[in-house]
């Protein structure tokens, strides 16, 4: 027995097996602990009290809400593609959870360090897309299908300024591997890509479109047309109730979770101090749900741009400010 | 060789915007047939909350129908037993005591107050800002309170009578008032800086859902759809009644006709009736509340009378037939929601859905008005 | 071209004023009361349900059945009896019911007793799983709802 824990294959196996129960479960906690989050927070701004019936401060509410959603009867809608139907909420969560396998929450705490990282993230952080647009168009429903056609263009339309601040990014690391990046922003703030300005002056402004993709992306208010409440009730999710509709619900957290920690490890430094001391994974951890603050922060506080609104938002603003900072950062990497 | 050019079929489908539906404010059903994303025909259907209030007012003697007068317009439920007890007042020849004229001024403008700050907070809504909302019922509840502690209820206001009021104010009531204005006054430049300047707001609103002052004039729409549209037109000051002759106030008229015109001329509104408000407490004479001889059993003389206050959302009639008996022969009540929700059809036309419930929205309905 | 730059200028610069406006709020207290735990306290005026007066000495009620209340009533609420005994100068009150579902709060027969023997009471919290809960005997108020 003890001569097959020395084996190193026996080892890999238990390891992944720890990190794949562990990642599942860290993405699960999120999600529910976000959805309290997401109630809690927006109780502060709003002048009263969150959810605080259920268990002490509200911290059993994600308990009672996931016995709610499982215990519901699972409805297909009489006309619908039952196959997709189905298939849709597992296309939207599957890419969310391995997304999150390739980024380090700390100097050794990474499931897979794949050298092309941040390739594998962006290119699976897009397959959500198609199981929304499913997901919408398989309910046969007028709503759904509506929300369908909506969720293509907005994620088509925001990929590309967040591709083009990638490709920046990765021009200034010469690397794609997320440990390198977050390696070579070691030391205090000063050194964290955001207030990199010897690489591009634009930099902060490349962070903050990172986050309006991030936005987009995962369908967060102000751009969340995909489930505009007041319009569509709750556009493609219509049909789905119980669980298919909790594994949408799950898989907007992991999406956020994922975008979050994306955005520490490129431009906040990620498990490393502000101030150049200890590092660790709590400072990953706290970074990451600053970050999640912020984005729930954004929700409640604006309203909703129209469909044209966010498209013109990213033909007409982001990308072109995108192009501008790869230019600019080409640039200077060419002089100095 | 010519090509015949063939016409192209359009497929529209038919969507149902309610009747329950979060955007609708109240029972309405839209029937709505969309090419694609834009609204080719938009036809609202009515009647799910008819309760038959104009029945009513030809059974019940006049004193029974005043409850009846809250619950159509509740929200700013003051206004419609305004009209309604200016209507019998002129009919049976009741004078009305300057205090309490005074008091109904006060009580009907902290309603409007309260009705714009809710509408305020619904429109938000519609367009997707959840957290504005609390803040404007934040200050709305402290107007239920002062009302609440004058008449006894905070939303269905049973309390002006033929003659007068029914309770007198106090002092508690005048500080009170006199707080609450400062509070919001100070407030007011929070709104503008968290909504009106806000620039996915303007984005929202800014030239969309043009009502023209035509159209307006075409399916008789009042009120803040009206002067949204540029007409200054304001039954306060054209056809004036009860104490409003004696204050000095403007009438805020924006010529956009979009939605942000419309709700920058309720928000200016709500300024002006706290300036009303103000002038009021500060002129408000001693005296009587209610007329000294009204008879318990109205019976008019035979007649007709028509009365119309500005309410919250237009202009609010009340045509009174009496037949000398103590019923009323007709009781017809002319609802501002009515007309502002017919013009929905010919205004959102070609438009997207997102646009069309941001103009319903600024159109600031409250159903059971159009359903009576 | 430099509307363009403008309006991106001051577009960012209103939501930053929005965010960091919400973001006050957040240190302030909150406003709401927290029910059943808490109550509001009622202003005088409260419209309850009505209820008789009595008088101080004796607790019997002013009521004179004179039935200008249930005249008065929109709704048809009130149904009352009265009895006059041999040799009283007064009627007496012998039932008194309001049926509460019915019952609009409009005051016209508070207003319209001339013995001043109604009144609103502070009751609030009457919710309750049965209509007969609702058809409130005022006469014997003590075995009323549960």
């Amino acid at each position: 027995m003890m001569t097959l824990l020395h084996n190193d294959f026996v080892l890999e196996i238990i390891r992944l097996v720890l990190y794949a129960v562990g990642l599942i479960a860290f993405a699960a906690f999120n999600a529910a602990y976000l959805s309290l989050l997401e109630r809690k927070i927006p109780s502060w701004f709003q002048l009263r009290y969150g959810p605080k019936e259920v268990g002490w401060w509200g911290l059993l509410q994600p308990v009672a809400d996931g016995i709610k959603l499982l215990t519901k009867q699972l409805l297909v809608q009489r006309g619908a593609d039952v196959v997709l139907f189905k298939l849709a909420p597992a296309m939207v969560i599957i890419p969310a959870i391995m997304c999150l396998a390739t980024i380090p929450f700390s100097e050794t705490l990474v499931p897979r360090n794949i050298n092309l990282g941040l390739l594998v993230i962006f290119s699976f952080s897009a397959i959500h897309v198609i199981g929304t647009m499913l997901g919408g168009w398989a309910s046969y429903n007028k709503y759904a299908s509506i929300a369908a056609a909506r969720v293509v263009a907005q994620n088509i339309a925001y990929e590309i300024p967040l591709l083009l601040i990638l490709v920046s990014l990765v021009m200034i690391t010469h690397s794609f591997n997320l440990h390198t990046i977050v390696d070579q922003q070691a030391g205090g703030f000063w050194h964290w890509n955001v207030l990199r300005l010897s690489a591009s002056p634009l930099m902060p402004v490349a962070f903050i479109i990172y986050f309006i993709c991030m936005l987009a992306e995962s369908n967060r208010a102000p751009f969340d047309m995909v489930e505009a409440e007041s319009e569509l009730i709750a556009g493609a999710f219509t049909e789905y109730s119980g669980m298919g509709f909790g594994l949408f619900f799950i898989a907007e957290y992991a999406n956020i979770v994922v975008g979050c920690a994306l955005g520490t490890i490129l431009f906040l430094g990620g498990w490393h101090c502000p101030f150049g001391l200890l590092p660790g994974l709590h400072w990953f951890l706290i970074k990451m749900y600053f970050l999640c603050f912020t984005v729930i922060w954004v929700r409640w506080s604006f309203p909703r741009t129209q469909f044209y609104g966010l498209l013109n938002l990213s033909w007409k603003v982001l990308i072109p400010i995108a192009l501008a900072n790869l230019m600019i950062t080409a640039i200077m990497l060419k002089l100095f | 060789m010519s090509i015949e050019a063939k016409s192209i079929h359009r497929e529209t489908f038919v969507i149902n915007l309610g009747p329950q539906h979060p955007a609708t404010h109240g029972v309405l059903r839209i029937k709505l047939t969309m090419d694609g994303e834009y609204i080719d025909d938009a036809e609202p259907i009515i009647g799910y909350g008819h309760r038959m209030h104009e029945k009513m007012g030809e059974n019940r003697t006049y004193a029974k129908f005043l409850p009846n007068t809250a619950r159509m317009d509740y929200v700013a439920a003051l206004f419609n037993s305004f009209g309604y007890v200016g209507a019998v007042e002129r009919l049976a020849g009741i004078t009305v005591p300057e205090r309490a004229e005074y008091i109904r001024v006060i009580t009907a403008e902290l309603n409007r107050v309260a009705s714009h700050l809710l509408w305020a907070g619904a429109f938000l809504i519609d367009l997707g800002g959840f957290t504005p909302l609390l803040y404007t019922f934040d200050d709305r509840e402290q107007i239920l309170d002062l009302l609440e502690s004058v008449t006894g209820a905070r939303l269905t206001f049973c309390y002006y009578r033929f003659g007068g009021v029914c309770n007198d104010i106090d002092d508690e009531f005048v500080a009170g008032t006199r707080q609450f204005i400062t509070r919001l006054r100070s407030r007011m430049p929070m709104y503008h800086a968290l909504i009106t300047k806000n620039i996915i707001f303007r984005k929202r609103c800014e030239g969309i859902g043009p009502i023209t002052a035509d159209v307006c004039r075409r399916y008789g729409g009042t009120g803040p759809v009206l002067r949204g549209a540029g007409v200054a037109y304001d039954v306060r000051k054209a056809e004036p009644y009860s104490a409003y002759p004696q204050f000095d106030f403007n009438v805020p008229v924006y010529p956009e006709s979009d939605c942000m015109a419309r709700y920058l001329v309720r928000m200016d509104e709500i300024v002006e009736s706290l300036r009303i408000i103000e002038q009021a407490l500060d002129k408000l004479p001693a005296g009587p509340v209610m007329a000294e001889k009204v008879p318990r059993f109205l019976k008019p003389p035979k007649g007709e009378c028509y009365f119309n206050v500005e309410s919250a959302r237009g202009s609010f009639g009340v045509r009174a037939i009496s037949d000398g008996t103590d019923k009323a022969y007709r009781m017809k009540l002319r609802s501002p929601c009515f007309s502002n929700l017919s013009l929905f059809q010919e205004c959102s036309r070609g438009m997207l859905l997102a646009d069309a419930l941001a103009l319903l929205g600024s159109l600031d309905l409250v159903i059971p008005d159009i359903d009576r | 071209m430099w509307n363009y730059f403008k309006l991106i200028a001051t577009g960012s610069w209103s939501l930053a004023v929005g965010m960091w406006i919400v973001l006050l709020h957040a240190f302030k207290r909150p406003v709401t009361v927290q029910y059943p735990y808490e109550s509001v306290t009622l202003p005088a005026r409260y419209r309850g349900h009505i209820e008789l007066k009595r008088e101080a000495a004796g607790g019997q009620p002013k009521c004179v059945a004179c039935l200008a209340c249930q005249r008065a009533c929109p709704s048809g609420c009130i149904a009352l009896d009265g009895v006059k005994p041999e040799g009283a100068t007064r009627k007496v009150l012998t039932r008194y019911t309001l049926n509460f579902t019915t019952c609009s709060l409009c005051g016209l027969c508070v207003e319209s007793c001339a013995f001043d023997a109604l009144q609103f009471s502070k009751d609030y919290n009457l919710a309750s799983v049965r209509k007969e809960d609702y058809q409130m005997d005022l006469l014997t108020p003590g075995e009323k709802h549960s």
